[in-house]
């Protein structure tokens, strides 16, 4: 780690997996395959030569786009040796379902723990991942023709389907809205100083290994002696010139396969609340923004121009709805004003006022970038309400990219989403997200509070768990150079 | 108001024994990381006074990299080390220890280097005491009791509060009128106990007025001589700070599972790492002044709530061991370890590096104060690795954070404050 900045280099967008920069929105149909390595040299050898769509923008958009990603397991599969794998972050390495404090901490519990997952524990480990994104109508000839190429190197452990509903997920939300703004022309100098205020744009370094980070900083990443790339396969480390940059261009993914009880949500919501309408309004509460996708912020400039430093007390947006937790959109210092007194002030936490708004800050170090897709096809509110008949499986495959899986996704998901005194909280889970487990201290957590000015939070409790996890896997997302050197052959 | 004090026992493992220490200490935890408050050795949970407590296997952790200064590690051994946080005088504490728990002691500490089965058991305790050289309390005065006592009054509270709209503010008065009869229904039936504050001590208050005064007395006195030095001192630091070497090696997946394995099983979490500080006179010279001043900082400016930035520190000590050969850190403070690490690095890292870099292989500082900490990874490594894992250890109000401590606190004064007008009992009704 160096915070020296070498002449910032423009991003070799042709070596960068496309999905760091696109959603693929065009490409409404999807498929993620989880794939076992069963002949490793087969595996390479299709890897190696696989075309992958890259982050230059093409016009026309291509018919289809395949993304390749590894897990850790896969890479002791397909014959990567210990010494290179080793520079990989200890998360990657030990990977989701690694052990049971890491399941504690993401809130994977009882029905989510992974011994009862579909896939991603113990031998239904996926190795590699493949991300198939296809123009409409051109998916299921394209996957056929894939599966004859990779079908001598790899078999399948499972086939994730996605389902498109406009940007909408299962229990009919418009998703994805808040993304960071990744800095690909490298505007922002990369230096360690404070932020006074809340700001979408990211460092690079944030979601592409090889590149500074908001601290300034190259995160940890393989780097190789030039020795073990004799042909110059790999870029160069910025930092370190002399090494090979294994990282470089890549990211890491998070990948969970998580299950929707819509037809329960919503007739759970409707009994409580006393009908339809008000169902929506809860929902609308527990989510942080309307069924369209609108911030309960009233003075947001569209979606996503909006932070909650004028709502201390989540009077309009509730402070535990799950949008606020996910991004609590807040800077480095507590709110005030930029003077050097008020600077001091709330730098020593001598600003009563806001120190109550500073149990969590700095959010620009947990951002995560999210390309999750649909599956299954999920009732609306008025069907739940109408048909009291089980409904078939709907989710959502939850993918989300990082430098950084503790930092970021770990972060987010254990101290944000599982935590039940986020920002304050009487003790409650994430509304959508929460395992509703109770405390170890036996206090429930299966609440959620709405603040109100003229009186006491409004609670609704017992809440039903509405979302399990049933498979998860942490991932490589290799830059496509380093992909060719990890399946070259030895 | 009755002041809280650290406690520090430690005493050498005996030779051969470490394994059977090892297995009585696991047995007084119900889960890895949370002690049993009845284990039969050492029952927590009677001692009213006891906010935390944690029993430690110290071993030699990082004593090693004194080689990157071509010293030879010297040989320290395992020791024991019994720390804890109670309420008035930390003396007190282990007689009292020592008095209901002496056969769970004694089978402990049978374990260390020249135990007499047959000598007074709480003098044992006080000659093995060690001072804290700077210790950090989140609210000077707050007891045990009093936590307990408003986390019932919240609950209770909580509970009963109607979870409706108000159309007044008369209304609102009304409302905390009647809970607060119904509170003192409950007090006088004994269900629910307010008590009322002890006396602050004369001898604390008046040491404490010594103290607040006296080391800025002292910081005077010996200003002159050091301003004329200055300017040595300032390149004297620049010079090691740019030579000290930055050690922060990958902690092995091993440590790092034994360490998270006794984390986040509530909401509390502990904390405690020691490494060697640097060697040569400077740094030496450099470590005990600069504890005295987080010392001084923490009773007199940082005693109500925060430690600078950082609201999530229920008590924090620093203390020297082995003659300045090193420096043992322990805390306990709410959320998980990454959170608290954060915190360490976005809200505090000069904090941490005006103490920390002095020892051995601390990521790079300048002026003492920047940088150091604020270089993620290195840090993140090296935290890890000086940690040791608390094999037992004690929270005296599990589930309860300091967040709700502050609530419940509030909620209590609200309750007892006379003449509330109606914008203050609303205030007040949404406490709850």
């Amino acid at each position: 780690m160096s915070n020296e900045t070498v002449n910032p280099r423009p991003v070799e967008l042709d070596d960068v997996q496309g999905i760091l920069r696109f959603g693929f929105s065009h490409h409404t149909e999807g498929c993620f395959l989880l794939l076992q390595v069963k002949n490793p040299a087969a595996a390479c050898a299709w890897l190696s030569n696989v075309p992958l769509a890259n982050a230059v923008v093409a016009r026309p958009a291509p018919a289809t786009a395949l993304q390749v990603a590894i897990s850790s397991p896969g890479l002791t599969a397909l014959g990567v040796p210990e010494e290179v794998a080793v520079g990989f972050s200890e998360e990657f390495r030990a990977g989701m379902a690694g052990d049971n404090d890491r399941s504690r901490r993401l809130g994977d519990l009882d029905c989510s723990h992974p011994s009862s997952w579909r896939w991603g524990a113990g031998e239904a480990t996926p190795h590699v991942l493949l991300m198939l994104y296809a123009l409409p109508g051109k998916l299921a000839a394209w996957r056929r023709e894939l599966e004859a190429q990779w079908a001598a190197g790899f078999s399948q452990l499972a086939a994730l389907d996605t389902t498109d509903h406009g940007g909408r997920e299962p229990f009919g939300f418009r998703d994805g809205i808040s993304q960071p703004e990744i800095d690909w022309e490298r505007r922002r100098p990369a230096e360690d100083h404070d932020r006074l205020e809340y700001d979408n744009l990211t460092c690079l370094g944030e979601f592409l290994l090889g590149y500074p980070n908001e601290y300034g900083l190259y995160t940890d990443r393989p780097l190789l002696d030039s020795g073990r790339d004799p042909d110059g396969l790999l870029p160069r480390a910025e930092e370190r010139p002399e090494l090979a940059d294994l990282g470089r261009n890549g990211s890491y993914l998070v990948l969970r396969e998580l299950r929707q009880d819509v037809a329960g949500f919503w007739r759970w919501l409707a009994e409580q609340a006393g009908g339809g309408d008000r169902a929506r309004g809860w929902a609308e509460a527990m989510v942080g923004r309307t069924v369209d996708g609108k911030p309960l912020i009233p003075e947001a400039q569209g979606l996503n121009g909006f932070n909650y430093d004028a709502d201390p007390e989540g009077l309009r947006c509730p402070i535990g709805a799950h949008v606020r937790r996910a991004n609590p959109r807040n800077a480095d210092y507590p709110p005030g004003t930029h003077g050097i007194i008020s600077r001091v002030r709330r730098f020593l936490g001598f600003d009563a006022r806001v120190l109550p708004q500073d149990l969590v800050a700095s959010t620009r170090f947990h951002r995560i970038l999210r390309r999750g897709r649909a599956f299954g096809e999920p009732p609306s509110l008025e069907q739940a309400l109408a048909d009291p008949s089980p409904t078939a499986q709907t989710g959502l495959h939850f993918i989300c990219l990082g430098a950084n899986i503790g930092r970021q996704f770990e972060f987010v998901q254990s101290a944000w989403i599982v935590g039940t005194r986020f920002a304050g909280l009487p003790g409650e889970g994430d509304p959508l997200l929460g395992h509703r487990a109770p405390g170890p201290d036996g206090h429930p957590t299966d609440c959620f509070s709405v603040p109100r000015v003229d009186g006491p939070d409004q609670r609704l409790c017992g809440l039903p768990r509405f979302i399990s996890v049933c498979g998860g896997g942490y991932f490589f997302l290799p830059g496509i150079r380093a992909l060719r050197f990890l399946t070259s052959p030895r | 108001m009755t002041p809280q004090s650290p406690f520090l026992v430690i005493a050498p493992v005996a030779a051969g024994r470490e394994a059977g220490l090892r297995a009585l200490l696991d047995g007084m935890s119900s889960a890895p990381g949370v002690a049993d408050p009845d284990n039969p050795v050492l029952p927590f949970g009677r001692f009213e006074r006891l906010h935390f407590a944690r029993l430690i296997v110290l071993d030699e952790t990082a004593m090693a990299d004194l080689s990157l200064y071509g010293v030879s590690p010297p040989r320290l051994g395992l020791r024991l080390m019994l720390l804890g946080d109670c309420d008035g005088p930390a003396r007190a504490q282990l007689d009292e220890l020592a008095a209901r728990a002496e056969d769970g002691l004694r089978r402990l500490f049978g374990h260390c280097e020249g135990f007499d089965p047959n000598a007074d058991l709480a003098a044992w305790l006080h000659a093995h005491s060690v001072r804290t050289q700077a210790n950090y309390v989140n609210w000077i005065g707050r007891t045990v009791r009093q936590v307990h006592e408003e986390s019932a009054l919240q609950r209770f509270l909580s509970d009963r509060v109607p979870r409706a709209p108000l159309a007044s503010g008369a209304e609102a008065q009304g409302l905390r009128r009647e809970l607060i009869a119904q509170v003192q229904a409950e007090v006088s039936a004994g269900r629910l106990r307010l008590s009322a504050p002890e006396p602050t001590p004369i001898g604390w208050w008046l040491a404490n007025l010594a103290h607040a005064l006296g080391i800025p007395l002292l910081a005077l006195l010996v200003s002159p001589p050091l301003l004329l030095a200055s300017p040595w001192l300032a390149w004297r630091l620049r010079s090691l700070e740019r030579s000290d070497p930055e050690y922060c090696p990958r902690p092995t997946a091993e440590h790092l599972r034994a360490l998270r394995e006794l984390e986040d099983r509530g909401h509390t979490n502990q904390f405690t790492a020691v490494g060697p500080v640097k060697p040569g006179p400077f740094r030496r010279a450099l470590v005990p002044v600069l504890l005295l001043a987080i010392d001084w900082g923490a009773r007199h400016i940082f005693h109500r709530g925060h430690l600078a930035r950082v609201q999530t520190i229920h008590f924090a000590r620093w203390v020297v061991l082995d003659g300045g050969a090193r420096v043992l850190f322990a805390s306990n403070y709410d959320g998980n370890h990454e959170a608290y690490m954060d915190d360490f690095i976005n809200k505090v890292a000069w904090g941490l590096n005006l103490i920390f870099s002095n020892g051995i292989g601390w990521p790079r500082t300048k002026w003492l104060v920047a940088r150091g900490a604020r270089r993620e990874g290195c840090f993140k490594r090296y935290q890890r690795a000086h940690q040791v894992p608390t094999q037992v250890w004690y929270d005296g109000y599990p589930g309860v954070t300091l967040n709700d401590i502050r609530r419940n606190r509030r909620i209590r004064e609200g309750l007892e404050q006379a003449g509330v007008g109606e914008d203050q009992a609303l205030a007040w009704l949404r406490l709850l």
